[in-house]
């Protein structure tokens, strides 16, 4: 017993502090894997946001706009060339969405199009391996993954340009939507889709946005991953990973999908690394969610996001 | 018609209920007598849907005490509540609206049921007796209301006339001692005025509910309630027999408008 | 339709009360359902029984444990697949351990054991909803799966990491494990699906099942009434939960014999979400046509190019299903969003005005 204890509360801490510079790998595997999430988080915040729409598909679209990004370059497509035509892909991907998915089910109950989006996400997964093919390909941008040593500790040069990216991507985001008259047009049909077009805000219009937005974030989330682990079918299963993150910042709130994204990755790494021995390893696949569980229950509107207040 | 009796069924007394900085109760103390019609008036804004949520049970006040029947039930919860024999509408009609009729009045019954969970897996013998007298009950509720026609029609889709119907037809079917209404007739024509009235009369003379009841229309609450109470900004500025209420001067103020200085 | 209900009068409430109360529904169900325990055993081959009927049985219990919770209590549930392990990993460990319980008490148990596990995941159910919760469902998919998979104990220390069905009979006919007919298994399914549609629909058509509904509805006006939230979410996580285990347990002992954790993973919980879906929520005839659905789009979709002259690589092959797959699943949401259920009610209103348009 006192065993176990030990090894709970003791042992993995002791680890820490003894050796500081693996304490600082673990840390920074966990913020570049908490970045990916938050990515994937984002997509959904925007949708959501903008829509109510819970999109299930965001992975299937990360892993879409990847397939689509390698299968051009693998064509001899330039790099750059290649991501002006991906963005097209998604921007057409949203135009289609909206169209065929999305008008025809306006009004209906928030399940009725969760469950679309996961019809969605089928039909991505098999559209995109049928065009571009299903073999895990290595996607190369041009950043090379190579590492440097600062005082003993061992960084990543691809994690630290996708760290940059995604706080470049985020900013961006943010002042969009403070700033902009889209912006604050998104947050309007945010808090009442009546009201925004009782005051001549087109939904259609909002809506495609919103998920070319979501599509872009998507081409980024899909280099960043694609160049690290390679372009495979796993992809469309971070979206699950991403879930618990948005428990954790809110549905709502950007700043919270990336912090939320954070925690999780920091998280689950460290987790890992110094208490997943004790119950065999693998802990990764629940950690988030239990983290999220455990969550709910003290704030159920996650760190960010906005009180829910019932009028009787 | 027996008439009230002035022993009070619920007493509010020196109710509080805060929202942060806001007070949407300020000390108010009220009692409602057997087998009265009291009406809560007051301009927009003035707490009456407040109070009755403070009764019921969703809202918790900061001070002061609720009694009902002698008990102090001031920190009871909607449920607790609702086994005491209150019940109540609500101001946007709050239906089930994916069920029947016939099943949002049974829903009404829930506390009058026993569950016996093995006989209603297996609908038989008790289980199923209790559910055909039930459905008996409830059927007297809907010839009431005469609402014979759409008994197993989905709630959602009736018009909001009828929905008001059905949601009082549903605390008739609890037997409440104390029957709470939130704008029984908001948004209905005239015809559909009197009906209403006509019940709210026929539940009080024929069965001795108490009710209390928030209404706009003073039209209707001149004619059917035996006392008014008027609240407003969270105080209570009046309370007595609806001729002695609309002479008061305060109460006037309050309608018209009149600065708080 | 071959009869009208013009003129057919219910004079007491109990008549109007039953399921189905035109006695032409009544007998046209009893004997479809005697003609399914008599009929395939008799007529269809191995591979009708194996791979469509038996599989069609089983995930009809799940969506009907599935519906319970979210077509009738209204609360979002991904974890399906985590819970029909609960079931199947609890029938192999009792039965493992105790080999003379009869195998259908077995079942029960099971479900009984994944109901336990079930309230303790519908914990969260009281502070949230919607798709918190989903994601909070999420949370005892993947604990589950993990736990299974990690403890050995579960698998009796088989270096397999599998869960095998025994022979097991009922009866003196062998039910489970690689002697039992396909025959056996189907008339097993059968029982117990049968079982547990009848007991579903009378508890959603009696107390329990308005207070779920209530609470789907409008929860505030459900508490009023004197439905208690907590009690009641919990109940509906149980019962579902317990359908579940059930369904669990016979997807391993009645349909693929032997199964690893994979078998439960988190395509098992959409697919059963999507049978609900698609079938109907709040239906329990929704959960039986849902679940039709689902076994026979897939077998369609293989066998249709062949069919059609077309051989296409087999990793093509999956590619189209998928595709087609998620291309129905949006199609049938917008044809019609509450399920097939509903377009069964509209088929039967509008043939009961036949030849009339209104």
């Amino acid at each position: 017993m006192t065993e176990l204890l030990y090894g709970i509360a003791v042992a993995p801490f002791k680890d820490m502090a003894g050796s500081p510079a693996f304490f600082a790998e673990v840390l920074i595997g966990g913020v570049f894997a908490g970045l990916m999430y938050s990515l994937v988080a984002l997509g959904f915040v925007l949708i959501f946001k903008a829509s109510g729409v819970f999109n299930f598909a965001q992975g299937a679209m990360v892993l879409f706009a990847a397939l689509t990004l390698v299968g051009l370059i693998e064509r001899g497509v330039p790099v750059a060339l290649a991501l002006v035509l991906t963005t097209a892909v998604m921007v057409a991907l949203a135009w289609v969405i909206e169209r065929v998915v999305l008008r025809p089910l306006v009004n209906q109950e928030h399940i009725i199009l969760f469950m679309a989006t996961i019809g969605l996400t089928f039909f991505l997964e098999g559209f995109g391996e049928m065009v571009w093919g299903a073999n895990v390909k290595k996607l190369d941008i041009g950043i090379p993954d190579r590492s440097f040593i600062v005082a003993g500790i061992q960084i990543n040069q691809l994690e630290l340009s996708a760290a940059v990216t995604s706080a470049v991507l985020v900013a961006v985001l943010a002042v969009f939507f403070q700033r902009t008259r889209i912006g604050r047009a998104l947050r309007a049909v945010a808090d009442d889709h009546e009201a925004a077009l009782s005051i001549g805000i087109p939904l259609k219009t909002i809506w495609m946005i919103v998920w070319s937005v979501a599509g872009i974030v998507a081409i980024v989330a899909g280099i960043m991953w694609g160049a690290k682990s390679g372009v495979q079918f796993s992809l469309s299963l971070i979206a699950l990973k991403s879930l618990p993150v948005l428990i954790l910042g809110g549905f709502t709130s950007v700043p919270g999908a990336i912090v939320g994204g954070l925690i999780i990755g920091v998280g689950e790494k460290m987790g890992e690394v110094y208490w997943g021995p004790l119950v065999g390893g693998a802990i990764e696949n629940w950690f988030a969610y239990v983290l999220a569980l455990a969550f709910l229950l003290f704030r159920p509107q996650g760190l960010f996001g906005e009180k829910i207040i019932e009028r009787v | 018609m027996t008439g009230p009796d002035a022993r009070p069924l619920l007493e509010v007394a020196g109710v509080s209920v805060r929202f942060g900085a806001l007070v949407a109760l300020n000390q108010v103390s009220l009692g409602i007598c057997h087998g009265e019609i009291l009406a809560i008036i007051g301009p927009n804004g003035a707490g009456k849907t407040t109070l009755l949520n403070a009764i019921s049970g969703f809202y918790h006040p900061y001070e002061g005490r609720i009694v009902f029947d002698g008990k102090d039930r001031t920190h009871l919860k909607p449920p607790d509540v609702a086994a005491l024999g209150i019940a109540r509408t609500f101001q946007n009609v709050a239906l089930f609206k994916g069920m029947s009729v016939l099943d949002n009045l049974m829903t009404g019954r829930l506390l009058k049921m026993k569950g016996s969970f093995l006989l209603e897996a297996l609908y038989w013998g008790p289980a199923r007796r209790q559910e055909l007298e039930h459905r008996a009950f409830v059927e007297r509720i809907i010839d009431f209301l005469e609402i014979q026609a759409i008994r197993k029609t989905a709630a959602g889709r009736l018009p909001y006339g009828l929905q008001k119907r059905v949601e009082l037809g549903r605390a008739l079917a609890a037997e409440p001692e104390l029957l709470l209404l939130d704008e029984p007739m908001a948004g209905m024509n005239v015809e559909e005025k009197e009906d209403m009235c006509r019940f709210i009369l026929d539940v009080n003379g024929e069965f001795g509910t108490t009710i209390a009841l928030i209404e706009h229309d003073m039209g209707v609450v001149m004619d059917i309630s035996d006392r008014v109470a008027v609240l407003d900004y969270g105080r209570k500025i009046a309370d007595g027999a609806p001729e002695q209420v609309r002479k008061d001067p305060a109460v006037r103020d309050a309608y018209l408008g009149v600065s708080h200085d | 339709m071959i009869y009208r209900e013009a003129g057919q009068f219910r004079t007491t409430y109990a008549s109007d009360q039953a399921i189905f109360p035109i006695p032409q529904d009544r007998w046209f169900v009893v004997f479809a359902a005697v003609a399914a325990f008599v009929i395939p055993p008799l007529a269809a081959n191995e591979y009708w029984l194996q791979a469509v009927l038996i599989p069609f049985l089983i995930y009809s219990l799940a969506a009907i444990g599935l519906n319970l919770l979210t077509g009738y209590a209204g609360q979002l549930s991904l974890g399906t697949g985590g819970f029909m392990a609960v079931g199947a990993y609890a029938a192999f460990k009792l039965t493992t351990a105790l080999p003379q319980l009869n195998i259908v008490v077995v079942f029960l148990l099971s479900g009984l054991i994944a109901a336990g596990v079930g309230l303790v995941f519908g914990i969260p159910s009281l502070r949230i909803k919607g798709f918190y919760l989903a994601v909070a469902t999420l949370a005892a998919q993947f604990f589950l799966l993990w736990l299974f998979n990690k403890v050995p104990w579960f698998v009796n220390y088989a270096s397999s990491g599998t869960i095998t069905a025994p022979n097991r009979s009922v009866l003196g006919v062998i039910v489970t494990g690689p002697n039992a007919t396909a025959s056996v298994r189907y008339v097993t399914a059968l029982a117990l699906v049968v079982v547990g549609a009848l007991v579903a629909k009378n508890l959603v058509r009696g107390r329990v099942g308005r207070s779920w509904m209530a609470i789907r509805d409008r929860d505030i006006a459900a508490e009023i009434i004197g439905v208690r939230p907590l009690r009641t979410k919990l109940l509906a996580f149980g019962i579902s939960s317990f359908y579940c285990g059930v369904a669990g347990a016979e997807l391993v002992f009645l349909y693929f014999g032997s199964a690893e954790t994979l078998a439960f993973d988190i395509t098992l919980s959409f697919l059963v979400l999507f049978m609900v879906i698609i079938g109907g929520l709040g239906s329990i005839l929704g959960s039986f046509l849902g679940a039709a659905f689902i076994v026979l789009v897939p077998i369609f979709l293989t066998n249709a190019p062949q069919a059609m002259g077309l051989s296409l690589p087999v990793a093509l092959q999956k590619q189209f299903e998928l595709m087609v797959f998620g291309g129905l699943i949006i199609f049938f949401l917008i044809v019609e969003p509450h399920g097939l259920a509903r377009l069964w009610q509209i088929t039967k209103e509008k043939l009961r005005l036949w030849p009339f348009p209104h």
